[in-house]
């Protein structure tokens, strides 16, 4: 009875209540939009968005086809430029730095914010070239430091284990999911501080999505991401905050498990509860 | 709030499952309402069979606790449900383990008024426990009304009686304790009636457990272990 007394009285109930509390922390934010239009030609595709993106968290922006999201993630490392027609009002500040300033380098803008694609797009070239693709375009040609920089981000990417003995290989000879680790990888070598991963694991089957998302877990911790997915538990899966986007407007952002147990907005409720229609 | 929540998805599957756990449980509230209804006539009037018809229908409660889990584990597995889906599936869960619990307390009743009768034939002396008996079903009906219609607003009326449960409760413990005093020979009968009390307070306690996780359904915010002011204060803000 003593005994059984004493280890009871031993359980350490509050560290328990702790780790469920630990979200916190204080949150430095990344990425800020500040009353973002973007107009396709006289079609306008956001709607004065303006969120923030924390640092070294994930962020998901989910909504249905064509509300925006790809486009707004696509922002960010100024990508829409590349398309013709494009109006951009607003601002989108890395770190304070507006990325629409006219002095900004676009080339030295997507070195620090990396994008990897729905459909993997490895280069039809070596494992090996395709990670060091970005490292040679800079100049960097030290065989000591490429190597270095393909284990590094290979086994970042967590497929070191599968390809180390194949490295010369051509990477079009991969599997889908280990080509969009691949392409995760090559993304990783040059170092950006922001990942957008746009629809990752669309195209892959469920192992290999489940691949990427404990992969996306672990690359936060380096890492401020943002997913673009049409697979909602994906979204509650990996991502720390969540935003709904409707229709080029930003509905409604909160912490994942806020936002998927009990949203505030009734379009956010019928969106995810399969509602929406 | 109202229940057109469900009945709008776009999978009509999941409507369907979704609406027939509601079905399933108001159906399991029906059937425990009647189950106490049952032990409660049967202690007062001194029916036998009716106390053992309770006790033999008690596996039913249990049969659809069971079908009703079994349930809400499959939408869970299949269908990943969120927001209100999921937590209407998590109070049915928690809903439905009170309901069985309650079940288990008409049980009693009926074993204690079976016992009382090979001891007992006035029936008469027991106006409070009726009484009690009436507030406790009226709190479980006002908290299945409130799973039916999916609306909170007259929730704190339904906890609030629990106060007046608690102040019956102690004074029929009060009076037994007196008989016992008066007669030790009465003291077997009393702990038998003590035992009734004991369960119709359970079932208050039950109502008011029902209570807190419909406000969680509905609003998204656990209630749990709040008095019953502080329970209105939220309510009100």
């Amino acid at each position: 009875m003593t005994a059984q007394h004493t280890r009871t009285h031993s359980i350490d109930v509050s560290s328990v209540l702790q780790a469920q509390k630990k979200n916190d922390e204080p949150l430095e934010p990344c990425i800020k939009v500040e009353n973002l239009n973007l107009f396709y030609a006289q079609k306008q595709a956001l709607h004065n968005v303006s969120m923030e993106m924390p640092k070294k968290k994930v962020t998901a922006y989910i909504g249905p086809s064509g509300c925006g999201k790809s486009t707004l993630l696509r922002c960010i490392n100024r990508m829409n430029d590349l398309v013709d027609n494009v109006t951009i009002e607003g601002k989108v500040l890395l770190h304070d730095e507006n990325i629409y300033d006219k002095a900004v380098n676009v080339a030295a803008l997507r070195r620090r914010v990396g994008m990897v694609f729905q459909k993997p797009n490895p280069f039809p070239k070596s494992i090996f070239e395709n990670v060091t693709y970005g490292l040679r375009i800079q100049g960097i040609n030290d065989k000591r430091i490429l190597e270095e920089t393909v284990e590094n981000s290979l086994r970042g990417a967590a497929l070191w284990d599968e390809v180390k003995d194949r490295l010369n290989d051509n990477a079009l000879g991969l599997s889908g999911g280990q080509q969009q680790r691949l392409v995760i990888a090559r993304a990783i070598a040059i170092e950006p501080e922001v990942l957008l991963l746009d629809e990752p694991a669309s195209a892959l089957d469920p192992i290999s999505t489940l691949k990427i998302e404990e992969l996306i877990n672990e690359l936060k911790e380096k890492y401020t991401i943002v997913i673009v997915t049409h697979n909602m538990q994906q979204a509650a899966r990996v991502s720390d905050f969540t935003a709904f986007m409707y229709m080029g407007e930003l509905i409604e952002m909160g912490t994942t498990s806020e936002l998927f147990t009990n949203p505030r907005k009734k379009q956010t409720e019928d969106y995810i509860t399969g509602r929406y229609g | 709030m109202d229940n057109s929540k469900i009945g709008q998805h776009i999978s009509g599957q999941f409507n369907k499952e979704l609406e027939d756990v509601r079905n399933k449980v108001l159906t399991m509230g029906g059937l425990v309402e009647q189950q106490i209804e049952m032990a409660v006539t049967a202690f007062s009037t001194g029916d036998m069979e009716m106390a053992e018809l309770v006790i033999k229908q008690d596996n039913q409660v249990d049969a659809l606790e069971m079908a009703i889990d079994q349930e809400c584990m499959q939408i869970l597995a299949l269908r990943q449900p969120a927001a209100f889906d999921l937590r209407l599936l998590i109070t049915v869960i928690k809903v439905v383990n009170d309901l069985e619990r309650v079940g288990d307390m008409a049980e009693r009743i009926a074993e204690m008024a079976i016992q009382l009768s090979s001891t007992d034939s006035k029936h008469d002396q027991y106006y409070e426990l009726e009484h009690m008996a009436e507030l406790v079903q009226e709190m479980l009906h006002g908290a299945l009304d409130v799973f039916a219609r999916m609306n909170i607003e007259d929730v704190t009326t339904i906890t609030g009686l629990d106060a007046n449960v608690d102040r019956e409760y102690g004074s029929i413990i009060r009076q037994l304790i007196t008989k016992m005093m008066e007669d030790p020979r009465n003291i077997t009968r009393m702990l038998d009636v003590l035992w009734i009390a004991r369960s119709l307070e359970r079932i208050g306690d039950h109502a008011c457990n029902i209570c807190e996780h419909l406000i969680y359904m509905v609003k998204g915010e656990d209630v749990r272990h709040l008095t019953q002011e502080e329970l209105e204060k939220k309510m009100q803000g």
